[in-house]
């Protein structure tokens, strides 16, 4: 049972890294990227590229990931989305899954679809209590995860630029009128949001070593639905809700059945849903004129 | 000396012509007003002056510069401010961070001074600096909005509607600290739908009119006027 539950954690804690990068986008540029699976995909490719082929160390690799997922992020913002800054949100939607289907089947196009081994880039032994074991890549993630989110937490509360961020969220016009550059905001948020991205991609393939073109489309749905789940837009909510899920999905697995555990962790945000429809900690924001 | 100068001003939403071809000026150191019904063109005007809006014809000359075309978030760093309708403070952030936001574009150093020069010109503010922004009344949100364009120190403050659903006694101080803010030497740009109070205050006023400018002159004749009396002072 135990044991159960730390995996559940580590899962949970990779869906809130990705989650984090969702709410964060959603947030300030009030859109679903849903590309934002895929930028994990690219991640994992990168890290495993640099380091299988190139023979980089680990650590180099991981950096290099992160950096070229940073400049993915501030690429497809600036050709695929920028444009539709005044277009119907549907529109911008259509254009996230379009771009999502751009990047599976150029990686298809370059990779192949031939799983690669993703090598553990996080192992540095097993913690041993009792009879419970505990990978250092759960430990790892987990740790991330919390690194990460207390920084962002801070990062938008304590900054002057996080602060930008939360005012361009609030009121693009108004945050224009205090000489805050909205693009140049948003492509931060993007920036940050595919560098967070590239730390899941690597720890996900750390922990599931199956590495295709289409490694990041369940697990990018998934942390979407933890974040609305958590409350979307919410940093504290998006984690809260990636691991409540990754725990959901592994007790499923274990004690209910494996191939129904997707569906379960589905109806369990269907439930929270219609319960509360801003999500566990969703703020209900009410408008005064 | 002429501060903001605007030619010819022709703005369109789609189709529909909101601002037909005005004229106008300000002067350094003038409170000029724009008056009129609702539908007019006053904001429109303020926020197209603002790079907000993109106009599809005429000039806009701040201190002898064209401004149209630069973005607005280049705007507060030429001198100018607008306190846009309906406040529009970011009522998630708290007091004290809605004016560091207003000062976004200045040097650190230089921002604990002018909020303190906000506090003392709002004493209310400083009492709930900490509070989320949201949860203030509607005449400290006014305070604040006004605050907040005054953290970058604009040459030219442009006020859209300040006294909009405000008790009568708070729409008095609001328009005091205006007169206030001028004589320390700020030019003020006012659109207003409470006509007396604006005239009363101002240096020069314009009538604008479904986009065009009726009438115009001084204050104090626009007060005295038998047409503007008719249609906006309601006698």
């Amino acid at each position: 049972m135990l044991s159960y539950l730390i995996n559940g954690i580590s899962l949970g804690s990779v869906y809130a890294i990705i989650a984090l990068g969702y709410t964060m986008v959603y947030g300030i540029a009030k859109m679903l990227n849903f590309a934002h699976g895929d930028v994990i995909m690219v991640g994992g490719y990168m890290a495993y590229i640099t380091s299988s082929y190139l023979g980089l160390p680990y650590g180099v690799a991981i950096l290099i990931s992160i950096a070229v997922c940073t400049l993915l992020g501030i690429f497809i913002e600036k050709l695929a989305y920028k444009p539709l800054r005044s277009a119907t949100s549907l529109a911008v939607l259509i254009t996230a899954i379009g771009v999502s289907y751009f990047l599976q089947n150029a990686a298809l196009l370059i990779w192949s679809s031939n799983p690669k081994a993703f090598p553990n880039m996080v192992n540095f032994g097993t913690l041993e209590l009792g009879n419970i074991r505990i990978t250092s890549a759960s430990i790892i993630t987990f740790l991330s995860c919390v690194v990460i989110m207390v920084a962002l937490t801070l990062f938008t509360n304590k900054t002057k630029m996080g602060k930008a961020m939360k005012a361009v969220s609030e009121d693009k016009g108004a945050a224009q009128l205090m000489g805050i550059n909205v693009n140049a905001t948003i492509s931060l948020t993007f920036a940050i949001g595919s560098g967070l991205a590239a730390i899941a991609g690597v720890l996900l393939c750390s922990s599931y070593p199956n590495l295709t073109p289409t490694t990041g489309s369940m697990p990018g749905i998934k942390a979407f639905t933890a974040a609305v789940f958590g409350g979307i837009g919410s940093i504290p909510g998006a984690m809260l809700g990636g691991i409540i899920l990754g725990i959901i999905e592994i007790l499923s697995k274990a004690y209910i059945s494996t191939e129904l555990s997707d569906a379960i962790v589905f109806a369990v945000l269907i439930v929270i849903l219609i319960v509360k429809p801003t999500g566990l900690l969703g703020k209900k924001v009410t408008e005064k004129v | 000396m002429s501060m903001l100068k605007v030619e010819d001003l022709h703005v369109h939403y789609g189709s529909i012509h909101a601002i037909k071809g005005i004229s106008f000026d300000v002067n350094e150191g003038e409170i000029v007003t724009l008056i009129g019904a609702n539908g007019a063109g006053k904001s429109t005007t303020l926020n197209t002056i603002a790079g907000l809006l993109k106009p599809t014809g005429g000039h806009i000359y701040f201190e002898d510069n064209s401004i149209i075309g630069v973005p607005t978030h280049k705007m507060v760093d030429k001198g100018i401010a607008l306190c846009p309708e309906g406040r529009r403070i970011f009522l998630q952030l708290s007091v004290e961070d809605n004016l560091q936001m207003g000062a976004y574009t200045r040097p650190a150093g230089e921002i604990a001074d002018s909020i303190a020069d906000v506090y003392d010109r709002f004493p209310r503010l400083k009492e709930r600096y900490k509070q989320v922004a949201g949860t203030l009344s509607g005449g400290e949100q006014q305070m604040l909005a006004m605050g907040r364009a005054l953290m970058s120190k604009p040459k030219l403050m442009m006020l859209d509607e300040p006294s909009m659903g405000l008790a009568p006694i708070l729409v008095q101080q609001i328009f005091d600290i205006i007169t206030e803010l001028n004589k320390a030497g700020t030019t003020i740009l006012l659109v207003e739908q409470n006509a007396q109070m604006a005239l009363s205050i101002a240096d020069r006023a314009y009538v604008l009119e479904t986009g065009h400018i009726a009438l115009s002159g001084t204050g104090a004749d626009l007060l005295k006027d038998e047409s503007v009396k008719r249609a906006y002072l309601g006698g």
